[in-house]
């Protein structure tokens, strides 16, 4: 199928030095913040202090007063053009979902919800005058643990009558495709019951969050700093009941996003809103407080387990009994993240059946969505935290365990019991070359030593054998899932008579290096210079379809996409250049950019008939005068990654401090199109996984307000923070898609939270201790410590309830009744 | 409204700026410096790192007036005659960046580290750019990148053979 097989080199392959980095890198940037345009308005929120109330007035006298002040809106005043922001995935026909005002009109349902915007000269007046509007608020009963508010109790929404908003069930036995798994449970020979907790994160893009609205033109142009163009513009339109053709949204640079900028924001409608209004180009640019306190949250869910066992250690049943936050509102995929979780709790592993039931609840918070892997990472979590205690449980190595219930590479394609079909992978290889790699053996002799030697610094090794399901597509299971788009993706090319090329992306990359891939894509399949190709992107007037940049799914959607319109250029591009040679089209082979005439040295170049078809004096008779070409790819099927993650660290048993000493993993994601991208984007996975697992937390305090709101109290850890990664890569191909491609972007965050977690856990088994909370810092590694050496007999599942301002209560503390911790003697029997 | 003079990127400027006016506002908005980003408001990111008198300095945290008088380098005052910085040459070849958001800062930052300490370990490299937050990379191959441009440095022999941290801050 590869048209330039033949060439002596690829592009696809090679490590390329990225093309975009020039501009980034001396400062040519576009970034939405710098866009000023002639009488351009400037934008400052006034936001909710109080987590839940009823808003008795607003007094914007005093800021209409101000010095430069041009404006002040309330909910009320726009309350007519804002509409409801959308949720695209109601997950049941029931779901509950209250309406969603940009500005709140009546109540207010999270400390930092708008309730006003000022509109002035300068972004310097905007920001003075919000301390001069005054809002009175009739408190409300605050609704912030989401157990609780499962249960009953005060309401976020009393309107709706229940703090759920839907409950999604999967069980294998009904689907037919596994057993009846509380069988399983009731005939099993060894159970591990847990309770995680995923607490609260924030994506935490470095850029904030802008926007630029100009209604000055016969369409309004909106400049965004978002991850989505193509669904901004459907959802702009829809939402504030605007013709989608009066519309052009505009992603220009974006500094990185992370699902955080997966979203249709408050602040896009308003300042679409309030230009129009106007008539004025406005401009709103967060802080980062306000970044942190409104841009949307991810994960914080509560996942009750049952894992259902032999005494061999063959998995008979998994149980999951999920509580997801949704705070106040739905946003854009909210409700869909957990069931984006629920097909990956059985990850890589052979389990005969499974339950999965959701519950997702409405508190007084911010609310949650996407966030670097969204679902995938809480099930991996869950999963491979489990799979580390049944090992612990019945005595054999972790990794024993894991090859005890793993798909053998030999058994692919393999139907799983949450309905997937993986189609590649060798969970062999990629573990045997990470334990090399690591030098696993050694690492877990070293352990044996100082856990006989009592030192005070122990060794702890973490396992996570991965997979995931990425490249969102393809449309006909997203239907089935109740998602209001499809996950197709969309590429033109456009042949230019000086002999560039133009490749036209519907994909929208912020980081992800995809002006370099595609040209490499392009490249090869066009037989064309790397450099005489052109990435165009993230603008609805120049790329008109797409389905933009999430869920891993950039290359082996939008990669293929590329690869399907290039194959159609060359089509239609043959019979002009069998004109050209006097041949019968029959008689070309195309090779390195060239068409030959078989067997003869008589030959014409891709980029002569680009200028063939532009002069169109000499062209077969009827034929359309352009070899541009445009494809929609759809796949038949997601991809399947996976990898197999080794952390080992050392924890101080008298302070509670954790080093990670060495992190090592190897991944599959199929064929690699640029190995230096591919590591940069493991690199960065792997410190936000980290992140969760040992830094960062979002915490509200028992009144709504959230804690952890700038950078001082939010842990994003720095370079000083994190070790050196040792990476590597096994290659199955992917064979649902032409390039043979996975998907990486989200890997290493999904795959590295529970190796480093069952890593801290490692290290201290032996001391009694089965489980510490997320993030695992030194005062709850201390503080576990000191509750397992005072004999304290902490109910495990107890802890889990409370969302925790006290973070020092969560520490979980083993009965003792289990395993002393894997010796490295035992073995499967 | 104050009287400042200020040499940015080798050009004088002079303009009246509110007293208030941070450094990174001044240059962005009244010079057309947008290639220096803002990341925070408290002063954690780094991501608006320029060099008053050949020094970092998060430009956050400098009033404009503070400036009246200095020089400031930005990232777009780096290259020179076309021909880029070394660091800004490291940060491409080791892919020592993503979206590019932080990159302004972290070379600026890098370029100092290496100032004062021309050949640090790797340890000194990430203790060193703490103050710069990077979503992106994992920092990873920023650290290389730096490593990088402190071996192709001319100095770094002798500094290595000679005073060592002469130049250090510790
Ligand atoms: S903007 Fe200056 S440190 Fe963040
Ligand atoms: S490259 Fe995106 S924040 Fe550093």
């Amino acid at each position: 199928m590869t048209v330039t097989e033949d060439r002596p080199t690829t592009e696809v392959g090679s490590s390329r030095l990225r093309k975009e980095d020039q501009r980034l890198i001396t400062g040519r940037t576009r970034w939405t913040d710098n866009i000023t345009l002639p009488g351009m308005l400037h934008l400052a929120m006034v936001r909710s202090p109080v987590a839940h109330a009823k808003i008795t007035s607003i007094d914007v006298d005093a800021a209409k007063a101000s010095p430069g002040v041009v404006a002040v809106f309330t909910g009320a005043d726009i309350n007519d053009e804002q509409g409801s922001l959308p949720c695209a995935w109601p997950i049941t026909e029931d779901q509950l979902a209250p309406p969603h005002p940009s500005i709140a009109v009546e109540t207010v349902n999270f400390a930092g919800e708008i309730v006003a915007c000022i509109v002035a000269r300068t972004a310097v007046a905007a920001k003075d005058a919000v301390e001069l509007v005054d809002v009175e608020y009739d408190d409300l009963p605050v609704v912030l643990d989401m157990a609780a508010a499962a249960e009953g109790g005060d309401l976020t929404h009393p309107d709706l009558g229940t703090n759920v908003s839907a409950t999604w069930v999967f069980d294998s036995a009904e689907a037919e495709t596994g057993g009846n798994v509380e069988q399983a449970i009731s005939e099993a020979e060894v159970l591990i019951e847990r309770t995680f907790r995923q607490q609260r994160l924030i994506p935490a893009f470095m850029e904030p969050r802008s926007v630029v609205c100009d209604p000055t033109g016969e369409q309004t142009t909106v400049w965004s700093a978002t991850q989505i163009p193509h669904i901004l513009r459907l959802m702009l339109a829809l939402t504030c009941e605007i013709s989608e053709s009066k519309l052009r949204v505009i992603a220009p640079d974006v500094g990185g996003g992370f699902g955080g900028k997966l979203q249709v924001t408050p602040e896009e409608v308003v300042t679409l809103v309030v230009s129009r209004r106007l008539a004025r180009p406005c401009k709103y640019t967060e802080t980062r407080s306000e970044s942190l306190l409104a841009g949307h949250h991810g994960r914080d869910q509560i996942q009750k387990l049952t894992l259902a066992a032999k005494q061999d250690g063959t998995v008979t049943g998994l149980k999951v009994e999920l509580l997801a936050d949704m705070g106040a509102y739905l946003g854009l995929v909210t409700s869909g993240i957990p069931i984006l979780g629920a097909f990956m709790y059985n990850s890589i592993y052979k389990f005969p059946s499974y339950r999965f039931v959701c519950k997702n609840v409405f508190t007084n918070k911010n609310w949650t969505d996407a966030y670097r892997g969204a679902g995938r990472p809480e099930a991996t979590f869950a999963i491979e935290r489990l799979m580390d205690e049944l090992a612990a449980e019945i005595g054999v190595d972790p990794i024993d365990i894991r090859e005890k219930n793993w798909i053998k590479h030999e058994e692919f394609p393999f139907s799983t019991v949450a309905g997937l079909e993986y189609d590649s992978g060798n969970y062999e290889a990629a573990t045997a070359k990470a334990k090399e790699l690591f030098g696993y053996d050694a690492l877990r002799a070293e352990q044996r030593q100082r856990r006989d030697a009592g030192d005070q610094v122990q060794l702890g090794i973490g396992i996570s054998t991965f997979t995931e399901m990425c490249g969102l597509a393809p449309s006909r299971v997203l239907g089935a899932l109740s998602y209001a788009a499809g996950g197709w993706e969309h590429a033109s090319i456009r042949m230019l008579p000086s002999g560039k090329v133009e490749v036209i992306t519907g994909s929208s990359g912020h980081g992800q290096g995809h002006e370099t891939a595609w040209s490499q894509i392009a490249a090869d399949r066009l037989g064309m210079p790397f450099d005489d190709i052109e990435i165009l992107h993230g603008d609805t007037q120049v790329s008109p379809r797409g389905l933009d940049t999430y869920g891993s799914r950039s290359l082996t959607v939008g990669g293929m996409a590329v690869v399907a319109a290039a194959d159609k250029v060359i089509e239609k591009a043959k019979p002009i250049a069998a004109h050209l040679l006097e041949a019968d089209a029959d008689d070309l082979e195309f090779s390195a950019g060239r068409f030959n005439v078989k067997g003869t040295d008589s030959s014409v170049g891709l980029t002569d008939v680009s200028l063939a078809v532009f002069a169109a004096h000499n062209l077969p008779d009827g034929i359309e005068p352009s070899i541009d070409a445009e494809a929609t790819f759809d796949p038949a099927n997601f991809s399947f990654p996976h990898g197999t993650h080794l952390c080992a660290v050392e924890v101080d048993t008298e302070t509670g401090e954790t080093k990670i000493r060495d992190y090592t993993c190897v991944d599959d994601i199929g064929k690699v199109v640029n190995p230096l991208i591919v590591e940069g984007q493991v690199h960065g996975g792997l410190v936000q996984g980290i992140a969760q697992a040992l830094f960062e937390e979002a915490v509200y305090d028992d009144a709504g307000t959230l804690v952890t709101g700038s950078f001082v109290d939010y842990l994003v850890p720095s370079a000083a923070d994190i070790p050196h990664f040792t990476t590597g890569r096994t290659e199955s191909p992917s064979t649902t898609n032409a390039l043979g491609v996975k998907g990486v972007g989200e890997a290493g965050t999904i795959a590295s939270t529970p190796a480093v977690v069952n890593a801290v856990v490692d290290a201290v088994r032996h001391l009694g201790i089965d489980d510490i909370e997320m993030p695992c810092s030194p005062h709850r590694v201390w503080t576990a410590l000191q509750t397992a050496s005072s004999g304290a007999d902490t109910p495990r599942d107890k802890t889990m309830v409370d969302d925790n301002a006290d973070p020092s209560h969560n520490a979980q503390v083993s009965d003792g009744s289990g395993a002393e911790g894997f010796t490295g003697q035992g073995g499967l029997g | 409204m104050a009287r400042i003079s200020i040499e940015v990127d080798g050009v004088g400027y002079s303009d009246d700026v509110e007293p208030r006016t941070l450094l990174v506002h001044y240059l962005r908005e009244q010079v057309g410096k947008t290639g220096t980003v803002v990341g925070c408001d408290t002063s954690n990111c780094g991501a608006c790192t320029v060099h008053l008198d050949g020094a970092s300095v998060k430009s956050c945290t400098v009033l404009a007036v503070q400036a009246d008088g200095h020089e400031v380098t930005t990232i777009e005052g780096l290259a020179t005659g076309g021909e880029l910085h070394p660091m800004q040459q490291a940060f491409h070849e080791n892919h020592a960046l993503q979206c590019g958001y932080c990159t302004p800062g972290m070379i600026m930052q890098s370029i100092d580290l290496l100032h004062d300490n021309p050949d640090p370990t790797e340890q000194e490299v990430r203790d060193g750019l703490e103050g710069n937050l990077c979503r992106c990379t994992g920092y990873q191959n920023i650290v290389k990148a730096v490593l990088a441009a402190a071996a192709a440095t001319p100095t770094h022999s002798d500094a290595a053979a000679g005073t060592g941290r002469s130049g250090g801050t510790a």
